[in-house]
């Protein structure tokens, strides 16, 4: 166990409580597309902070979070009726409100600190937040509201849901969707003033959006994503506090977010199914597929116009197919071999056994869906060899058995080439021809 | 040069080179990126400060231009990759950028001179004291060089690309089958944009720059369909919330740039309110008069109705003390709200009230209805 200062441990817990509210009403944030407007509100709030102290002067809890919450409503209230009153979008009218509010917020702040008794009160520490200075009955005041959010949260799950998710058949259903969105709006203004002193005004949105954007990646449900998101923002929050209160110099705040921007840069990556990596490993199997059955074709195609398997097809026929280079088909070919598909000989590559057999089930599939193209949908026979190129690799062994039934069992493609059986032996594969052969000559 | 007025010509070129790119990003719905990239190139300034030593304008420039050119990349990153919609990518990466800059700062900030609230809401008014030398010579404040030559760039990046601009923010596609490059001018946009913010960053501060950026060009959308009279509004505005803004400042003992951005927004609720066709006045009037237009013609049917005979059942309840009483509970109406209706079709000569308190449809009446029905239909809404 660590041993933790008083300060250090008020700072831990402030930005875990912190982290878990953030995390849990991000969510419906980042559901509703309306990730900025943390921002916009957690700005907007600044004057209303100022006025709570200018009216009360004092720095109590209390007159700071009211003006908070109505310094915020009024800037979500103003975005709403710019938006709906003129031609003005969305996102402008969240940048002038986030700017505007502030722009008012820095001339209170500052006509605040030259008053005579202004320099003490700390005001300015809002902006980045100072969570060195919070002191337990800040923190009792934050965890009030905390469970506040969580319960409120809790209550009005259903109808949270459905807000994020179809507010329109939330409507149709007969729920007070405009004042659920009030409520969305009251739960965040409420987080950003559990933030205010942690991570400060500029920050705070990361404290929301991060964590469910992150725990977005990991999940389908929006229950799981939840307390994913709620655990990510917390453990973001307890290392963000407990690294800066081991290195010197690390601001509180910025170190948070830089945590749980890790975290979602890993969740990004590596979530199962989502994950970046996990795609782009994807393509490239799918690639290598692709060039592979590509070349087993070829070699088919090229050895049925040579009459025969037997004799092996020189590199220079394989490189005129599609016009790959000798170094890229060579290593195609190389990863055949190791699967035993294929063989090497002298100047050029043959069909094991196997590989036959593979190959021809690829050369059927395209024949049959080149035939299908051109008697179902009537498109011109030197049309389909494009289409068929993509589908041969991508056609399932149930689809092509019903392929072939609903064509009734054809024998020649389009072009008047054969479409190979899937099992027997005409024609015999290269490597019994080929040890026919040597037999028959020894 | 007096301070007031070094501090009066910087602020106002701030405010003209943000006014013009601002209004692309307002047309272009791109405001948000304005915000993000006005603070996610702290790193890329503070960086420029570690590694050149000195607050050197050109590697300033440099570190934040780069910056901005990640920050939209970045971005796009997340929603080209369909894992984050616009909004949530914007949120997540300006401020881990941001954060970047804080801790740079936090950790170098004996070597750095470079004051975090400064950054955040700018000091501009200590811009004449910051002198800009050329060996040992002084020419005049740092910032006046700086955001003189950005407002510079930025003007003849306006005027030279003013067609490509127009056409790329208007029909991306059109721009692309002409061949106009829509990601070319885009991203030569982004630059131009980093350049003004960098500029402005140190002597208005971050949060200042998004107000220049957005609320002037916000501003003059409202009033004006042209994108030229547009560009022209757009710097008048961000000029007058610069001025007036410095003198709220002096008035209230208060910082400069907050209340610059105080003012623009003053600025911008006005027009808001009384601009002639897209302002809240404007547009209650018209939907007040359209109101009233119909309920005119609606009354004007109905005692057209009546004349012909049209059996006019009575409502339920009291017997209606007259005509009036009669027709007001018909349409649900207010009595008074109907008297005075009908007030203004009788001055029109379009209505009398007959002896016994009815109704009665005039010949200039039926004909003015004649002419509304047919308007109607031909109204391209009818068909």
């Amino acid at each position: 166990m660590i041993e933790l200062s008083f300060t250090a441990r008020n700072v831990l817990l402030g930005a875990t409580l912190l982290g878990v509210v953030g995390g849990v009403m991000g969510c419906f944030a980042f559901l509703r597309r309306q990730s900025l407007l943390g921002d916009a509100l957690a700005h907007a709030a600044l004057p209303g902070v100022c006025l709570g102290y200018l009216l009360t002067g004092a720095k109590t809890p209390l007159p700071l979070f009211l003006g908070a919450l109505g310094a915020g409503l009024l800037g979500a209230l103003t975005i709403v009726a710019i938006v709906r009153y003129s031609r003005l979008k969305e996102d402008t009218a969240i940048g002038m409100v986030l700017s505007v509010y502030f722009g008012v917020g820095i001339v209170l702040l500052t006509y605040i600190q030259k008053l005579p008794y202004g320099n003490q009160s700390g005001l300015d520490k809002f902006l980045f937040g100072q969570a060195a200075t919070l002191m337990p009955r800040d923190l009792e005041v934050m965890s009030l509201l905390g469970l506040f959010v969580l319960a409120t949260v809790a209550l009005f799950y259903k109808e949270l849901k459905l807000l994020a998710f179809d507010p329109d058949f939330g409507a149709a259903s007969g729920l007070p969707m405009k004042r659920l969105e009030l409520l969305l709006t009251v739960l965040l203004v409420t987080v950003v003033v559990v933030g205010l002193q942690t991570v400060g005004v500029i920050l705070i949105v990361a404290t929301l959006v991060t964590p469910a954007a992150a725990a977005r990646q990991w999940t389908e449900r929006l229950g799981v994503m939840i307390l994913l998101s709620a655990a990510l923002g917390g453990g973001a929050g307890a290392l963000g506090a407990l690294l800066s209160a081991r290195i010197a110099k690390l601001p509180t705040g910025p170190v948070i977010v830089l945590v749980s921007s890790a975290v979602l840069v890993v969740s990004l990556l590596m979530a199962p199914r989502r994950g970046l990596l996990w795609a782009k490993l994807a393509d490239r199997r799918m690639v290598r597929r692709i060039r592979r059955e590509n070349l087993l074709r070829d070699l088919y195609v090229l050895g049925e116009r040579a009459g025969g398997w037997a004799t092996p097809t020189p590199w220079s026929a394989l490189m005129g197919m599609r016009g790959h280079s000798g170094g890229q088909i060579d290593s195609v070919a190389r990863s055949l071999r190791r699967d035993g598909l294929l063989e090497r000989t002298g100047g050029g590559a043959r069909l094991t056994g196997s590989g036959f057999d593979v190959a021809r089930r690829i050369v059927r599939k395209h024949r049959l869906w080149e035939l299908y193209l051109t008697r179902q949908l009537d498109l011109a026979a030197d049309h389909v060899h494009r289409d068929a190129d993509a589908m041969e690799h991508t056609l399932s062994d149930e689809a092509v058995a019903a392929l072939e039934a609903k064509l009734g069992h054809p024998r020649v493609d389009p072009h008047g080439r054969p479409i190979p059986p899937l099992h027997g032996s005409t024609p015999s594969p290269p490597a019994a021809v080929a040890e026919a052969g040597a037999g028959a000559a020894s | 040069m007096s301070p007031a007025v070094a501090v009066l010509v910087v602020g106002s070129c701030v405010a003209a080179s943000c006014a013009l790119i601002g209004c692309f990003l307002v047309l272009r719905q791109m405001a948000l990126l304005g915000d993000a990239i006005s603070h996610a190139v702290l790193p890329g300034i503070a960086l420029a400060f570690l590694l050149s030593g000195s607050r050197d304008p050109f590697s300033m420039v440099l570190g934040a231009g780069l910056l901005g050119v990640v920050t939209v990349f970045l971005v796009e990153l997340g929603t080209r990759t369909r894992r984050l919609q616009e909004d949530a990518s914007i949120g997540v990466v300006f401020p881990a950028l941001f954060s970047i800059g804080v801790i740079l700062i936090a950790r170098y900030a004996g070597q750095v001179d470079l004051d975090l609230e400064c950054v955040l809401y700018g000091e501009i008014a200590y811009a004449p004291y910051d002198l800009f030398y050329w060996g040992e010579r002084a020419l005049g404040p740092r910032a006046l060089w700086i955001n003189g030559v950005i407002l510079v760039l930025v003007g003849a990046f306006v005027t030279l690309f003013y067609k490509e601009l127009k056409l790329t923010t208007f029909d991306a596609g059109l721009a692309a089958a002409l061949g106009f490059a829509p990601v070319l001018v885009h991203y030569l946009l982004m630059g131009m944009l980093s350049i003004t913010v960098v500029g402005a960053f140190e002597s208005v501060g971050a949060i200042l720059v998004v107000a220049m950026l957005v609320v002037p060009p916000a501003t003059a959308y409202l009033l004006t369909e042209r994108l030229g009279l547009m560009l022209g509004l757009s710097v008048a505005f961000g000029l007058a919330a610069a001025w007036l803004g410095y003198a709220v400042a002096g008035w209230l003992d208060a910082s400069i740039a907050g209340a610059m951005a105080m003012v623009s927004g003053l600025l911008f609720a006005v027009v808001f309110v009384a601009a002639p066709r897209h302002g809240l006045l404007a547009k209650l009037l018209r939907q007040r008069r359209l109101g009233r237009g119909m309920a005119e013609q609606l009354l004007l049917l109905h005692v057209a109705g009546e004349d012909a005979g049209d059996g006019v059942p009575v409502p339920a309840g009291d017997a209606p003390a007259d005509h009036l009483e009669l027709v007001a509970r018909r349409f649900a109406w207010p009595r008074r709200r109907l008297e005075a209706i009908a007030r203004r079709l009788r001055q029109r000569g379009w209505l009398e009230q007959s002896a016994d308190g009815r109704l009665v449809l005039t010949a200039d009446g039926a004909s003015a209805l004649d002419r509304s029905g047919q308007a109607t239909l031909r109204h391209p809404l009818a068909e």
